[in-house]
């Protein structure tokens, strides 16, 4: 099968220092893939290069075949790829329900004039935009909240909305930054159902994440990283047992 | 072209581009420390310049009449920033930029109501003959704009370098919640910023003063001037604001005299929008990030 | 009104038929010719504020340069019908399409820029249009301006009678703020709105910001230069001092001081600020016998008061009458439409 992300010899520098060098791996259709790696191994610039918000100093991520790097970032949702924040962009001043309905747009076809004159697609479009943003707020639990301002909700909840507002157009391919980062048990293990329900659905992942614990339970694959180098990729209870990963990882956490 | 004539447009820009400089100085320092672009700047040259003649009408010697021009002015940044611009820190960029905008027009109606309309001028603040160099001639006003500014500069030098405040300043400026968890308070910095930026501007307003006459109104575009300057030289050092009000004073000075006055802000104004456009951290400025 | 739009955005209609009341009923009252002028001229503004409130309230882009756009609109009428034979109506849809094209060529550099230097480069670029109209002297007569502008004429309806000016002034005004709602109340409002808080996740979404903020900046420059064209035709003559950069400071303030969340905000930030002018010069010249402009004591204080106290500005206050009595509409609506 072919893979539906691939990611070959992604490399930054900034000045002198490689944030990352040579990460290559692929993602397959339906699976979890997590990026873990210890604080400052590189995480973050790899994810920001597969998310085309930063150029790669060489290498390329293609996506079913497509050449991904050097996109808009706005044209990777119409490829159908999703992604949320490790620092939550949600829209604060809007409801719950607007900030899910901004998720639907990419199906809208209104434009500007035909907002002003008032064509029928106007209506056709809110309705159409409600009816999904209802229903994934329905599936993440949020829809009791949907006249809630966002800015108003709780972390747990925000994010939760964040993520809910990344799927509601049905992508491929879901991009998170650090889902679980801030979250308790409970709202963590929330988040890891979404995911997994997601995945049933026919989604595909790629997420960095901290909490090593969580990405064992719901990973299918885990690529480690270390000083911009991935040191180590395969299965949970793989990477569980790999020596490496142990002595640059695992080994800090367990003391 | 005349080499005299180079050198003599030369010196009339350096001289017009330090009182840039020293107003860019005060938005650099404010900026950095609260987000604030503040557009009143201007007026805290106005009122330095507007008090500082009051004070020798009033028959103060000008020795004593400058720095107290300078305490009134740093006392009304210091009164603005407790009565307003802290309660207002939370606002947007846009509520911002109304408040400053407001806060200058209401500074401005204020200065009309103290001094009139009519312009006022301040005699030159040292009579000594011109100097001649390269066949071009620099008065003694330019001579002592120019000492102004870098004794300023060496002082500010000393202050952000040698004393406790200074570098805590700096160090707000740099990271200001690595400097609020270091003890440092950030409220106080926002308000020593705003006194420090007034009584620049201060300073430029007294020193513009000779050389074109003061009225309440004349705020605004000096504090344009030094608003471009400093993003010509880019916003996050002082350098690069010293470097940008110069260079824009050469460059208004040579518009001029080679194009035509009626231009010469044009031109400025279509630098600044050249340099926003291409090099969005300014000319001297090390990295962009948060400007765009 | 379908449900669902009420749900979103309340009531659509209820707003409006207030206006077109008030609109008519003005005239039966206001007798004053020199009150009458200022109706009229807060009519001619509330289009600029209207599209500025769409462009700074709505997707947060400052803009100081919208007296740029209004001189393009007044100037290209003022030139087209005192310099050559064209119709006065053509003369100004041609200016809003000039004004269109020029907006978004400078758009599409000014609108990478954010907040506070957005605000600079269009103040920037509105001092180079000033210039550059004071300069070509040839053309827009220099610092004397241009004069004997013609008045207008509508099927055969004279325009410069003053009432029948006000008429049609505010029923252009109505027509731009019925197109500015309609946006507002649509998919593109709620775009409109994400770019304001969130660029960045706006642009994941799929959505190019970019060319929405420019589109919307064209959109409201146009609005800005029909203004312009009709100020040219109501006074007669248009001179630089009208569009420097404090008439775009005074429009931009008018938009945050009516309020900057609703499109009413910028019809009522308008006339508040155009009243309140009006009321300190007369006091300040009438009774204090103070020269000068003092009116903007009071105006600067409005300001930084209304900013740091009704940050939603004036209009906020309407909403919050209308909140201070429960409704039930809300709570039935969730049901109905919530399946």
């Amino acid at each position: 099968m072919d893979p539906l992300l691939e990611v070959s010899g992604l490399t930054k520098r900034f000045g002198g220092v490689t944030a990352v060098d040579d990460v290559s791996f692929q993602v397959g259709k339906g699976e979890i893939v997590a990026v873990i790696g210890p604080n400052g191994a590189g995480k973050t610039t790899l994810f920001n290069m597969i998310s085309c918000f930063i150029p790669p100093t060489s290498g390329h991520v293609n996506y079913k075949g497509e050449r991904l790097t050097g996109k808009k970032i706005y044209e990777m949702a119409h490829l159908g790829i999703s992604r949320t924040f490790q620092n939550l962009q949600i829209f604060k001043n809007m409801t719950v329900l607007e900030n899910a309905m901004m998720g639907a747009h990419i199906k809208l076809k209104t434009n500007v004039l035909a907002a002003g004159f008032r064509f029928p697609v106007v209506k056709r479009d809110e309705e159409e935009a409600y009816r999904h943003a209802v229903a994934a707020l329905e599936s993440v639990g949020l829809k009791h909240l949907m006249d809630e301002k966002a800015g108003r909700l709780s972390y747990g909840l925000q994010k939760q909305l964040e993520f809910a507002r990344a799927i509601i157009y049905d992508p491929e391919f879901v991009l998170l930054d650090e889902p679980m980062a801030g979250l308790n048990d409970a709202e963590t293990r929330k988040m890891s159902e979404c995911i997994v329900n997601y995945k049933e659905k026919g989604g595909s992942f790629l997420f960095v994440e901290h909490k090593v614990a969580t990405v064992m339970e719901i990973a299918d694959r885990i690529v480690v990283i270390d000083f911009g180098h991935k040191i180590a990729e395969g299965k949970p209870q793989d990477i569980q047992r790999d020596e490496r990963v142990i002595k640059a990882y695992l080994g800090e956490e367990a003391i | 072209m005349d080499f005299a004539q180079v050198v003599q447009y030369l010196i009339s820009g350096l001289t017009v581009g330090s009182i840039y400089a020293l107003l860019a100085i005060g938005f650099v320092t404010i900026y950095n420390t609260t987000g604030i672009l503040n557009f009143a700047q201007g007026e805290f040259a106005m009122i330095g310049a507007m008090s500082c003649i009051s004070f020798i009408g009033w028959g103060f010697p000008m020795y004593a009449a400058i720095p107290s021009a300078i305490l009134v002015t740093s006392f009304v940044g210091l009164f603005l920033e407790r009565t307003l611009i802290k309660r207002a820190r939370r606002s947007t960029p846009v509520h911002m930029v109304v408040i400053t905008i407001g806060l200058s027009i209401l500074l401005k109606g204020i200065g009309m109501i103290i001094w009139g309309t009519y312009p006022k001028s301040l005699s030159p603040i040292i009579h000594a003959a011109p100097i001649e160099i390269f066949g071009a001639v620099m008065t003694s006003q330019s001579l002592f704009i120019f000492i102004v500014l870098i004794m300023l500069l060496i002082l500010l030098y000393l202050f952000f370098d040698k004393t406790y405040l200074g570098s805590a300043l700096r160090a707000s400026e740099t990271n200001p919640r690595a400097a609020n968890l270091m003890g440092i308070n950030t409220q106080s910095m926002s308000a020593l910023s705003f006194s420090l930026a007034a009584a620049l501007g201060a300073i430029s307003g007294i020193i513009i003063a000779p050389m074109t006459d003061a009225t309440y109104e004349m705020g605004l575009m000096i504090g344009l001037k030094g608003f471009v300057a400093m993003v010509i030289g880019g916003m996050n050092n002082i350098s690069g604001a010293v470097m940008g009000g110069l260079l824009l004073g050469v460059l208004e000075a040579f518009s001029n005299g080679f194009l035509s006055s009626t231009y010469s802000d044009a031109i400025s104004f279509s630098v600044l929008l050249l340099v926003l456009f291409l090099r969005p951290m300014g000319l001297f400025g090390k990295t962009s990030g948060a400007r765009v | 009104m379908s449900k669902l739009e009420a749900k979103l955005y309340g009531p659509r209609w209820k707003p409006f038929i207030g206006f077109i009341a008030l609109i008519l009923a003005l005239p039966f009252f206001v007798h004053a010719p020199h009150i009458f002028t200022i109706l009229i001229l807060i009519g001619i503004y509330s289009i600029t504020t209207v599209g500025l409130n769409l462009l700074a309230g709505y997707a947060g882009q400052v803009s100081l340069g919208h007296a740029a756009f209004f001189a393009i609109g007044a100037y290209v009428s003022g030139m087209a019908t005192t310099k050559s034979a064209i119709s006065p109506w053509a003369a100004l849809l041609l200016a809003m399409a000039i004004t269109f094209a020029v907006a978004w060529l400078i758009g599409i550099p000014i609108l990478k820029l954010k907040g506070h230097f957005l605000a600079l480069a269009t103040l920037g670029f509105n001092i180079i249009v000033y210039i550059l109209i004071s300069g070509l002297t040839d053309y827009t007569g220099g610092a004397l301006g241009l004069n004997n502008i013609p008045a207008l004429s509508l099927f055969g309806l004279d325009l410069s009678d003053p009432l029948h000016f006000y008429y049609v002034i505010w029923a252009l005004a109505a027509l731009v703020i019925l197109f500015s709602t309609n946006i507002v109340r649509s998919p593109i409002g709620r775009l409109l709105r994400s770019i304001h808080d969130s660029e960045i996740a706006t642009e994941t979404l799929g959505v190019n910001a970019a060319k929405y903020k420019v589109y919307i900046f064209a959109l409201s420059a146009s609005f800005a230069s029909l203004s312009g064209s009709m100020y040219a035709h109501f006074i007669h003559f248009i001179a630089p001092p009208t569009v420097n950069t404090s008439f775009s400071i005074l429009l931009l303030i008018m938009v945050m001081v009516g309020g900057s969340h609703s499109i009413w905000g910028a019809p009522l930030g308008t006339a508040i600020i155009m009243f309140l002018q009006e009321v300190i010069r007369n006091v300040s010249h009438s009774y204090l016998k103070i020269s000068g402009p003092v009116e903007i004591v009071v105006y600067g204080f409005v300001i930084v008061l209304v900013m740091m106290f009704l940050p939603q500005g004036t209009i906020s206050l309407f909403s919050r009458l209308d909140a201070a009595f429960p409704r039930i509409r809300n709570k039935t609506l969730k049901q109905e439409t919530g399946g």
